[in-house]
């Protein structure tokens, strides 16, 4: 594994994912990610999960996107979002990897995979992101617009369309099979 | 007597929710900060100074720390002289994290277990009342998130298994929340007592100031050995590994059952909020 972080200088990448920039990253590259990005947690992917069973469309196209597993706090005047890092991206383990296999082309939270969900980044090439839990405010900055556009009724837990501007972000599984957190423990288990 | 008025309780209680979710208490910014020379990652020691960074915003632009600004935990200590007029306690509490909640634009986290459907207003809160000599009221806000919650547990060991039962059970915790709760984390032990008891000790437990240990010298020695060897999983700040994965740990203990051996861990993410005030 390349990826134990702290040497590679940072890079910057847009949404969609372009099947190449998904092929380079590695697990510990440090990244500023830029464009649209949707935010979705528990009770969307429930939604989502609905939906596709039902042969219905989903509330945007996943194709080559990234899903931000979080639930913003309320917009304080002024501002276009509150406090907005990440939640515990294990939740959504059960639903991500039929996500994935429609095209999904990142995601990002914060905590371990699942082996299928890790499995299916290797398979349909994508990958997955951390951000740093619990710095909500400072990852609020790097939002320049946000938009409900799906299930307004879930309140915090709303489809919202954000657009993010040098979001700082880790990557943490790649396509090769690396896992930023195993080797980052195993590296300083004393 | 004394009289304090539910008035003054709502007030003080929106007044700290909202300062406990903005504004990082002094002692755990110093607690963080003191950790970056002891990180030996470098990516350990660039989390670290992000969350610094983090708070610092959070204090400058009036947003919440993180965006879970938690279920509303209060703890009450009433003193036994005074007499609480105008109203119901409870209402009061609950009206003023209802307050908080909206007007300190924080975010609302409580469901119902099932059907999830958000209560809307942040309530019921989670309070503690407990009923201490003098006359003064002593409220303890400690909004808490949910994904460091989700790691913790109450298990009820043998007494055979005693203290190496107990470290192992901890160590076990810690191990398998990994970097979900969010490290460097803070973990509150309760031993002893029993069932319930042992949990809410081990919550009490995380309201103890970073860097301070129980007045008990074995207690004191287990936190010690405790701490180390979490640190010493790799886990590290936001599970990038690194050598600083807890801040501290702390243990309440209690007397407990002769067939018993109770104990709870409640763990804590590094945006550890708590504020008080006495009335």
């Amino acid at each position: 594994m390349t990826g134990i972080p702290g040497n590679d200088a940072v890079r910057r990448i847009g949404t969609p994912l372009m099947d190449a920039v998904v092929g380079s990253l590695k697990a510990g590259d440090k990244v500023l990610l830029s464009g649209f990005i949707y935010t979705a947690r528990d009770a969307a992917h429930k939604r989502f999960s609905e939906a596709l069973a039902a042969g219905k469309e989903l509330p945007f196209d996943i194709k080559g996107q990234v899903i931000y597993y979080c639930g913003p706090a309320p917009a304080p005047p002024g501002r276009v979002i509150g406090s907005c890092g990440p939640t515990t991206s294990s939740r959504m383990d059960s639903y991500a990897p039929g996500l994935i296999s429609l095209g999904l082309g990142g995601m990002i939270g914060k905590g371990k995979r699942s082996d299928q969900v890790k499995q299916a980044l290797i398979e349909h090439r994508a990958v997955y992101f951390g951000a740093t839990g619990g710095a909500g405010a400072l990852l609020a900055r790097a939002v320049v617009a946000a938009d409900v556009i799906a299930y307004e009724d879930l309140g915090p837990e709303a489809v919202v369309r954000l657009e993010v501007r040098d979001m700082p972000l880790f990557v943490i599984n790649d396509i090769f099979g690396n896992d930023l957190y195993e080797a980052g423990t195993e590296r300083y288990r004393r | 007597m004394r009289e304090i008025h539910i008035d003054d309780i709502t007030a003080a209680i929106e007044r700290l929710f909202i300062d406990a979710n903005i504004n990082l208490s002094g002692n755990m910014y110093t607690a963080i900060k003191d950790a970056i020379d002891r990180e030996a990652s470098p990516v350990g020691k660039e989390v670290l100074r992000e969350l610094l960074r983090n708070a610092d915003v959070a204090r400058e632009e009036k947003m919440p720390i993180c965006q879970d600004t938690g279920l509303a935990v209060a703890f009450l200590e009433i003193g036994q002289d005074t007499h609480i007029t105008g109203g119901d306690l409870s209402e009061a509490v609950s009206e003023g994290v209802r307050r908080a909640y909206r007007n300190g634009y924080l975010r609302k986290s409580c469901c119902h277990p099932f059907t999830r459907k958000n209560t809307g207003d942040n309530t019921p809160p989670i309070v503690h009342i407990k009923i201490v000599p003098g006359d003064r009221l002593k409220v303890t806000v400690l909004p808490k998130g949910g994904g460091s919650e989700n790691y913790g547990e109450v298990r009820m060991l043998t007494p055979s298994q005693g203290k190496e039962g107990v470290r192992a059970f901890i160590l076990e915790m810690v191990r398998k929340g990994g970097p979900n709760p969010c490290p460097p984390i803070t973990v509150g032990i309760g031993i002893g007592g029993n069932f319930e008891m042992s949990a809410l000790l081990s919550k009490e437990a995380l309201m103890v100031p970073p860097g301070e240990r129980s007045t008990d010298p074995e207690m004191a020695d287990l936190e010690r050995e405790i701490l180390e060897e979490i640190n010493r999983t790799g886990i590290g700040p936001q599970g990038y590994g690194g050598t600083v994965t807890a801040l501290d740990v702390h243990i309440k203990m209690a007397p407990c059952h002769l067939a018993s051996l109770p104990v709870a861990v409640n763990i804590q993410c590094h945006a550890h909020r708590m504020k008080e005030a006495v009335l």
